[in-house]
């Protein structure tokens, strides 16, 4: 039982911490968010330049190994700065697919060049009427004598519109819900039959809407075993969600900062509004929320590599519904104890409490994990 | 960084097992599991077999017969146990008499109290609680004067658990009335078999009288029982509070009470299926469930960040709010499991040796007094709305 972090991991975290401090000040990020992409390139080029485009992925592919633990103090530090480049949705998704499926030739065209930070990615896998259950895709993708021609839709696809290539699932076999018969396949934005809709997201990233009106890829475009990507679709949402779950994490200890400072200093009958007991108790109940949440965002870090389903399933979904749960309160009180400033766009708790929000809706909401844990508790008899 | 437990931590955790098989005894598992009221003696006869294993008192030095466990070694001490059906440790003596006399008493005192603490032939409670001082702990009003050598105590102390046991009562007492109200108080040990000395049980909702009033009546008490120096006791008090509170929270025994509640669930029906999969109680026990291992990890980063040499601070106070708030919500939990067996009380199935015929399932007998006895854990020890006070002011700088 040990909490401590490694020298590499404390020098990881300062190096990450440097970067949030350097190039995320408020009013930058505002800068940022007006881009056309709705991020800084520039940006993107430093975190290559880090060496943080290839943490997760292993050294063979020009990665440098690093864990979930690893992955995570990077997330909690730009979770602290809001940072909007697209590290969610290239790196730790479709990076994480590819490197989890790739071969040998789409590990060195794909993976190299988003190590570089020359190329984008993201997966495509939700569809409209898919929710959170992600064994249900409809795209379907037919064998061609040439490959796969695919068509259907997906929905709420993370940075989409700035992607150079997008990973999409496509069922080529079974029904709409069926676990197996789900392949996935690397398609360029520029795929005749491929139109990109951008939509930007209520917490300042970006999203994609997709349709696949019979896009031809050719035999090599096959990410991974036919009928078969399922587990590993599951395997790599249940990482990036211990990701976000410690994006969350880091996201609330600068609103909590944020609040603490606003109480010490906001100024009502002649006095600090901070030396009201009501205020003080509900700020006391957002620390010990945010306490619970950290906690959940090791286990969810610790687990997210298990091969281990049950157990895996578990803490990532535990973890989810917590960060869920303590996201949402203390993005709420966080608003309720600033009063009306934090209901403007031009201050920062706003952004966090959206952040926050929308985390909470990204790969399942708590409902959701509840209904996946207690499944698992009703079935397996654990501890 | 490394959630799961070392081989030596693990080794630990399977010699406290082994060590459950021979040390407690069938008659005192058998009571606690089922929830049954205990005796005295299922008390100290579990403590004795901790004392000879050497680990009746984890944290206290070598020097004074302590077993000097590391933090995660407790931590496992007390998750083993609790999962063995263990009675609890009684706290008074060990966990918070017996540190304030390993630092703040006098060599004689060391040596007349703490061995008789170890071995639980002493059975300590605590005096601290007044009927006028519940929250403002310091405006107690119990008075002893020095009359030569020897205190006279007159006063009253309120809601003092298991007294009726009691060997020694550990109190704060007033010796200056005129000094600032934290400044006048003592910290003194009296002997329960005084002249004088009147108790008196308090019923409770749950059905128990665990607790009770306790009155002085020019009660002498040797001067060489005052703990330290005279007017320092809210020092030492303040000590004894901050001190052996990381077990505070009471994960073990919150994963031993979920474990039962499932049980409980899986035994009850709702026409013919099993109540844990009814979505409604389903989702509430998971929830619980989910707040609990989170606990369980923030308490192992307290307890690991004291191992490396960071103070507590206020800490205990933060697993103490969330700690109760779990375990009331597991026993509303249970209570709610068991449906309109929830409603009869029949005293004598809380003790082992009913023989007769259960009132419904065999469980359900202490689950609604337990659900009201257990409304007193936000309430004790400082209540949970006091350990907020400290944490805005102490943590958030408020």
């Amino acid at each position: 039982m040990d909490f401590t972090l490694s020298e590499e991991q404390r020098l990881l975290q300062d190096l990450v911490r440097r970067f949030v401090d350097n190039e995320y000040g408020f009013e930058r990020r505002r800068a940022y968010a007006k881009n056309a992409e709705g991020f800084s390139r520039e940006n993107w080029r430093k975190l290559a330049a880090l060496g943080l485009l290839g943490l997760p992925f292993p050294e063979a592919d020009g990665g440098s190994g690093g864990s979930p633990v690893d992955v995570m103090l990077v997330m909690e530090q730009f979770g602290r700065g809001l940072v909007l480049e697209p590290y969610l949705a290239s790196v730790i998704l479709a990076g994480g697919l590819i490197a989890r499926l790739g071969s040998e030739t789409q590990r060195r065209t794909l993976l190299a060049p988003l190590i570089e930070g020359a190329l984008l990615l993201a997966f495509a896998h939700g569809e409209p009427q898919s929710r959170y259950t992600l064994s249900n895709v409809q795209t379907t993708a037919r064998p061609t004598e040439s490959g796969f021609v695919i068509s259907g839709r997906k929905a709420v696809v993370l940075h989409g519109d700035v992607a150079d290539k997008l990973i999409v699932s496509a069922r080529t076999s079974g029904n709409r819900t069926d676990a197996h018969g789900i392949s996935l396949f690397v398609v360029d934005k520029n795929a005749p039959g491929l139109t990109v809709r951008g939509v930007p997201t209520i917490d300042g990233l970006r999203s994609a809407e997709l349709t696949l009106a019979d896009v031809d890829v050719g035999p090599d475009a096959r990410l991974g075993a036919l009928d078969d990507a399922l587990t590993v679709i599951d395997r790599t949402i249940d990482a990036a969600t211990a990701a976000i779950c410690a994006e969350a994490v880091g996201a609330m200890a600068a609103l909590l900062e944020t609040t603490l400072d606003y109480l010490k200093t906001r100024q009502q009958f002649g006095g600090p509004i901070g030396r009201n007991q009501a205020l003080q108790h509900r700020m006391v109940d957002m620390q010990i929320a945010f306490e619970q949440a950290k906690s959940m965002a090791l286990l969810a870090a610790q687990m997210a590599a298990s091969p281990d389903d049950v157990a895996r399933h578990r803490a990532v979904s535990a973890a989810k519904v917590q960060i869920g749960r303590s996201g949402k309160f203390i993005g709420q009180q966080a608003i309720q104890l600033h009063g009306g400033i934090a209901m403007t766009d031009e201050y920062k708790a706003s952004h966090y409490f959206k952040r926050l929000t929308m985390i909470g809706a990204t790969f399942g909401d708590a409902d959701h994990h509840l209904g996946r844990f207690s499944a698992l508790e009703t079935n397996t008899e654990a501890a | 960084m490394d959630l799961s437990y070392t081989p030596e931590e693990e080794a630990f955790r399977s010699e406290v097992r082994r060590f459950m098989r021979e040390g407690l005894k069938e008659e005192t598992r058998r009571k606690v599991a089922a929830g049954l009221r205990l005796e005295k003696s299922d008390y100290v006869d579990w403590q004795k077999a901790l004392y000879r294993k050497g680990w009746f008192a984890p944290s206290w030095p070598k020097e004074h017969g302590g077993a000097a466990l590391t933090p995660v070694q407790q931590w496992i001490l007390e998750e083993e146990t609790t999962r063995g059906h263990a009675p609890r440790t009684i706290p008074f003596g060990v966990n918070m008499v017996g540190p304030v006399i390993i630092a703040f008493g006098s060599d004689a005192q060391k040596k007349r109290f703490l061995p008789r603490i170890l071995s639980s032939d002493d059975w300590w409670c605590q005096g601290f609680s007044e009927p006028g001082a519940g929250s403002d702990l310091a405006s107690l009003k119990t008075r002893a004067m020095l009359e030569g050598d020897h205190f006279i105590v007159n006063g009253q102390k309120t809601w003092t658990t298991l007294a009726q046991y009691a060997d020694m009562i550990f109190c704060l007492v007033r010796t200056d009335p005129a000094a600032k109200k934290q400044e006048g108080i003592s910290f003194l040990l009296i002997d329960m078999k005084s002249p004088g000395i009147t108790v008196r049980p308090i019923h409770t909702m749950d059905g128990g009288a665990e607790i009770n009033e306790v009155f002085f009546d020019d009660v002498r008490v040797p001067a060489e029982n005052l703990v330290g120096q005279i007017n320092k006791g809210w020092d030492y008090a303040k000590f004894l509070l901050g001190h052996e509170r990381t077990g505070i929270a009471g994960v073990g025994a919150s994963k031993q009470q979920l474990r039962r509640l499932k049980e409980i669930a899986r035994a009850e029906r709702i026409d013919g299926r099993p109540l844990i999969e009814e979505p409604r109680f389903r989702d509430k026990l998971a929830a619980i469930e989910i707040e609990l291992m989170a606990l369980e990890i923030t308490n192992l980063r307290f307890l690991t960040a004291e191992r490396n040499g960071k103070t507590p601070g206020v800490e205990p106070s933060l697993l103490k709010i969330k700690g109760t708030e779990i375990q009331q919500a597991i026993t509303e939990l249970a209570l709610e499991a068991i449906g309109p067996y929830a409603l009869p009380f029949e005293r004598n199935a809380l003790y082992d040796g009913w023989n007769a015929e259960p009132i419904g399932p065999d469980y359900a007998a202490p689950i609604a007094a337990h659900y009201f006895n257990w409304r007193k854990v936000s309430i004790f020890g400082g209540s949970n709305e006091i350990q907020k006070n400290i944490i805005a002011k102490m943590m958030l700088g408020l």
